[in-house]
This record gives structure tokens, sequence and C-alpha cells, in this order.
């Protein structure tokens, strides 16, 4: 029997998260250097409709469990389901999202399993053998570390959203659709959900985003400007977590190793000094512009094109140009 | 009600450089502190503390020198405080440190344990729900915001999701992982950092605790690190510093090249 890679596809309402897919178009990759299985897992209510998409984008055995105790995300019911479920499945390697879901779950069940867990992988590699090469950044992105886990199994990893590139989805692909029925063990439910509401947000999101304006300290007075740039260039305005901090633009805007990874055809930073922890969310974007006024500004290391000024300064005209080009 | 808080002592990972000729990490000189998440759950703690009146009994793994953060924790008001240290601790990765904590849980005893959702210098937010499952006990991560309900003893939490929030409510015992974004902590006054001085702290080695050999230190730890390094970024770079008209007028070329505007 071949080895497998099991990927924990979260879902939320009965959509599937992009970083699931993200990570099914990872596990192909490394399954086909290591001649493995892509097996995927997801949990819900009345999401029989989902086993197909994850198909379509990579899996050859989906694993779902529809299950009533799984209609909200609680650790113990998937804890549970997603064990059951490794049972069954014997991976070599198990695969998580580095959301607030999956790095919840992931650590649980490395305990509950007794097996290595990574946290936050950038980066996987396979050999031959189906060995887990995991590369994390460490020390705030400062250093950055490969890990392995040589002798228990499975293999496990949190991955990062926006880091990994999916498959294109194929509709002719074919897999194999396991239900699972999960001896779920009641008496372990101790935490009861009392609410739970989702706070949509207006601003549009900066994963994902082809184009990213993102803004440092020293523009938080010309935010508005900023927004209208943006605008004009089909970009989305990101930032730093100074301006986060600073109650200036919400957390989810944030850029960086505790904020978001984004890899944008276009970063244009704007007052933007580059600390390591920023960096570490966006120095793989294609081509980075940025504008700063100290020459000696780390961002400058790494932006293909570097302007030395004040980025409040140069907006103005920038937009005026943008309007005569038009 | 005891509740035990777990803190980390950390490097101040925002000024830490790399050194440019060797590539390697410059840790000299960079300022220890306690896990900014670690201090707000300890001020989570201190707030039921003046509602209730529970003791605070504080858990710090580390190096001796670590004896510091919990000294910062006393004065900041926990009651008791417990370095969890031993040459044989040394080389655990998250699994075999949660193992060890929670031999050190145990042997403190608790009715609630409150941890930081990560530490800055790992961020791997892995050793609070390990914790909890080797104790079998529920965890509730990433908590914003805390209302203990003193007649039904059971706490009400609001656990932050990218796109929502939960509002949980457990009955103890329980672990749960504070975010330092929602919870401020306070600051030591001169008094209580004069009156720590007096306390002594409990130090818990591997003779204390009778960890599984098996399963702590470099040899019980499953995850082995490989190899580090530093990133390495270089390009075609062009720097150019000029009026603000012209250097607009090189971003717009560019935007046109690139087909954006």
């Amino acid at each position: 029997m071949k080895k497998r890679i099991l990927v924990f596809c979260e879902q939320r309402d009965g959509e599937i998260a992009n970083v699931s897919l993200e990570l099914l178009g990872i596990a192909t990759q490394l399954a086909s250097t290591s001649n493995q299985e892509v097996c995927a897992m997801i949990g819900g209510y009345n999401i029989s409709n989902l086993p197909k998409t994850l198909v379509e984008y990579g899996a050859d055995i989906v694993y779902i469990a529809d299950d009533k105790n799984l209609e909200h995300y609680l650790t113990e019911q998937y804890a549970q389901a997603i064990s059951h479920i490794i049972k069954t499945c014997a991976p070599n390697i198990v695969l998580f999202p580095a959301t607030s879901i999956g790095r919840d779950l992931a650590p649980r069940l490395s305990a509950r399993l007794h097996t290595g867990l990574t946290a936050d992988c950038t980066k996987l590699e396979v050999d031959e053998e189906g060995s887990l090469f995991m590369t994390r950044p460490a020390f705030g992105g400062n250093l950055f570390a490969t890990i392995i886990c040589p002798n228990h199994k499975p293999q496990m990893s949190t991955v990062r959203p926006g880091v990994m590139q999916k498959n294109q989805p194929d509709s002719n692909r074919k897999g194999e659709v396991i239900d699972v029925k999960v001896p779920f063990d009641g008496t372990k439910f101790a935490v009861k959900l009392v609410e739970e509401k989702i706070e949509k947000s207006t601003e549009p999101p900066i994963e994902g985003a082809k184009i990213l304006v993102s803004v440092g300290r020293g523009m938080e007075k010309n935010i508005d400007q900023v927004r209208e740039f943006a605008d004009r260039i089909g970009g989305v305005v990101g930032c730093s977590r100074a301006v986060v901090d600073g109650g200036i633009l919400p957390q989810c805007k944030q850029v960086g190793q505790t904020g978001k990874t984004v890899r944008p055809q276009l970063y244009l930073a704007l007052g933007i000094s580059g600390a390591v922890q920023h960096l570490a969310g966006m120095s793989d974007s294609e081509f980075i512009v940025a504008i700063n006024k100290d020459k000696e500004a780390t961002i400058f290391g790494i932006a293909q094109l570097g302007v030395v000024g004040d980025a409040s300064a140069i907006l103005p005209h920038l937009i005026k140009q943008i309007e005569m080009m038009k | 009600m005891k509740i035990a808080v777990c803190i980390k002592q950390v490097p101040k990972t925002t000024e830490i450089r790399i050194d440019p000729v060797t590539n390697t990490l410059i840790r000299d000189g960079i300022p220890s502190i306690i896990n900014p998440d670690d201090k707000s759950a300890l001020e989570v703690a201190l707030r039921i503390k003046e509602q209730t009146g529970a003791e605070i009994h504080v858990v710090c793994m580390g190096p001796g020198q670590a004896e510091i953060a919990l000294r910062e924790a006393l004065a900041m008001g926990a009651d008791e405080a417990y370095l969890v240290t031993d040459r044989a601790f040394a080389g655990s990765d998250t699994l075999a440190t949660s193992t060890i904590i929670a031999d050190a849980l145990k042997y403190v005893g608790f009715d609630y344990i409150i941890a930081g959702r990560q530490a800055i210098d790992g961020d791997t937010a892995q050793v609070g729900p390990q914790i909890a499952e080797h104790l079998g006990i529920p965890q509730i991560t990433y908590c914003a915001d805390f209302n203990y309900d003193k007649q039904n003893n059971v706490f009400k939490v609001k656990r932050q999701l990218e796109d929502r929030y939960q509002i949980l409510s457990v009955a103890g015992p329980a672990l749960f992982t504070v975010l330092s974004s929602s919870i401020t902590p306070r600051y030591m006054n001169v008094a209580d950092i004069i009156a720590q001085d007096d306390k002594e702290l409990h130090i818990l080695t591997y003779a204390d605790l009778q960890c599984n050999t098996e399963h702590i230190g470099l040899k019980g730890s499953p995850t082995k690190v490989k190899s580090t390094f530093t990133k390495q970024y270089n390009s075609d770079k062009q720097l150019v510093d000029t009026t603000p008209e012209e250097a607009a007028r090189i971003i717009a070329e560019l935007l046109k090249a690139k087909h954006i505007i």
C-alpha cells in the first residue's frame, strides 16, 4: 500500500477555506516526489457537497465526517473525529492549516497520538522514503529552522495560509469518498458553545490580493490618501504591526510574523522600515517597491525598486501621474 | 480557587539582529522578558483573584536566570512561584516541554490553568493544548475576554477566531490560552517589588516531578532541528533618491510597464 499524506481541510459555514486547497496543492507535490497518496479529511454538518471540490483540487481519497457534533468548531469533538480518521487512514504525514482552528487542534492531537508537530511551516519538502523536512521561521522571523520527525508517525505540521499554491481544479478528476461514522464519547464534551458570531469585515482581505499597498507608522495620517491610491491601481491596503497597534487599521490587515503571510504580484511598502517580523510575511512577493525616508532602511535590502523619500509627499504626485497616464 | 499560570522567559525578539558578517543571531545584550501573551495570562488571573480571592501560582520552566521572570510575576501579585529546572529537561521540543510542565502542574495543583497563546521566540502556540491533553482537561485557546460566573462556578470566555468569535462556557478544571492584544497587563508598583524579595521560590527538578524519562529532554523529543539558517535577500535592486515629482514619475512608469495602470 502506498504511504499517505492526510490534509485536514477546514470549512466554515459549509465553505471550504482557501488554505485547505493550498494544503492539497503542496500535498500533491509532496506525494508525487515520494509516491504517496493524497487523502483529505473534512468534518462538519450537512457538508456532503464538499468532497467533490476536494477531489477536484487533488485529493485521491476524502474522509468525510458529517455529524451534528461537528456543526461548530469545538476542540474535543473535532479531536475525536480526527484521531478516529487518523487511525483508519494510518497516514505518514498529516497537514493542518495554521489558523486559529488548526493551531488549536493539531497540538492537542500531537499529544493524544504522541507524535511530533511543527508549527507554521513556510516550506515543506520530502525525500523518496517520505520523510518530511519542515521549514519554519523562529525568533520573530530572524532565523529559519528545518525540522524533522524521524522516529514518530504521523509526521505532522501546520502550514501558514497564503504560502502554498493551489492546484488548478480538474472537474474530471476521480477520487474515493469514505463516509466516516465517528464513535463519539460525549462524556468528554466539557466545553459548551453559548454563542458564535460572524464578524464580517468591511475591509477587503489582504490574502490573495494581487497588488498590496502596505503602510507603516509614518503614513497613519495619510490613510485616506493611501486608500484612494490603492483604489486607483486596483490594490488592497495592508499595514505593519505598528499601524494595528496604533488602532488605525484592524488586525486582519497586518502583514508579518504575527499577522498574515502574503505574496502579491506587487507589494508597495510606504513608510515601512522592514523589521524582520514584517519581512517574514511579505518577502516572497513577486515585485517589491519601497518608499522610505531612511536610506539605510532594511526594506531596501529586498525591494527591487527603492525610493528614498517621504511617501506622504510622493503619493499626491503619484496619484496625479496615474490620472495623466490613464 | 487555585489558578496556575504558565509563563516563559523569552529574549525580546524585536531587538534581535543578524550579524551581517557571520550571518548568525546576535543574542548578547538582548534583554529577557516575560513573554507578552503569558504576562496577559497572569493579568487575567490577577483580575480573577481580585474578584474571587483565588490563589495564583506561577510556573516557569527554564534555566536559573528565569527566576527574574518569576520575581516579576510575584511583584505583579502572584502568590507562589515555581521554577521548573533541570539539566534533564534541556533540548525538549514542545511535546517534551508540555510533558514536563504538565507534571509540574500536577505537583502544584490547580482548578484552572491560564497560559499565553504563544511565545515570541518560537511562536508555536503548541505547549498549552499539549499540556491540556496530557492532563486530560478541556482547553480554550485564543481567549480575548473572561467572565467568571460565581454562582454556577463556570467561566464564560470569548474565543477570537479570524472571522468570528465564540462565547464558550466551561467548568473547571480547564486550561485557557490568552491573547495579549486584548488584555493589557498591569505595572508592578515599588512596594510590591520590595515585598516579593522576602518570598521564596519553589524549585522543581526532575527528582520532584519523576517525569517519564522516555518523554523528556532531547531524547524524548519527537521533533529534531536538522538545520538552521538566516534568510539571504538578494535581488536586482535599484535605489533612487530624488524629488517627490521625479520619484512619482519613476513609480508610475513602473506601474505602467507592469500593466497595472
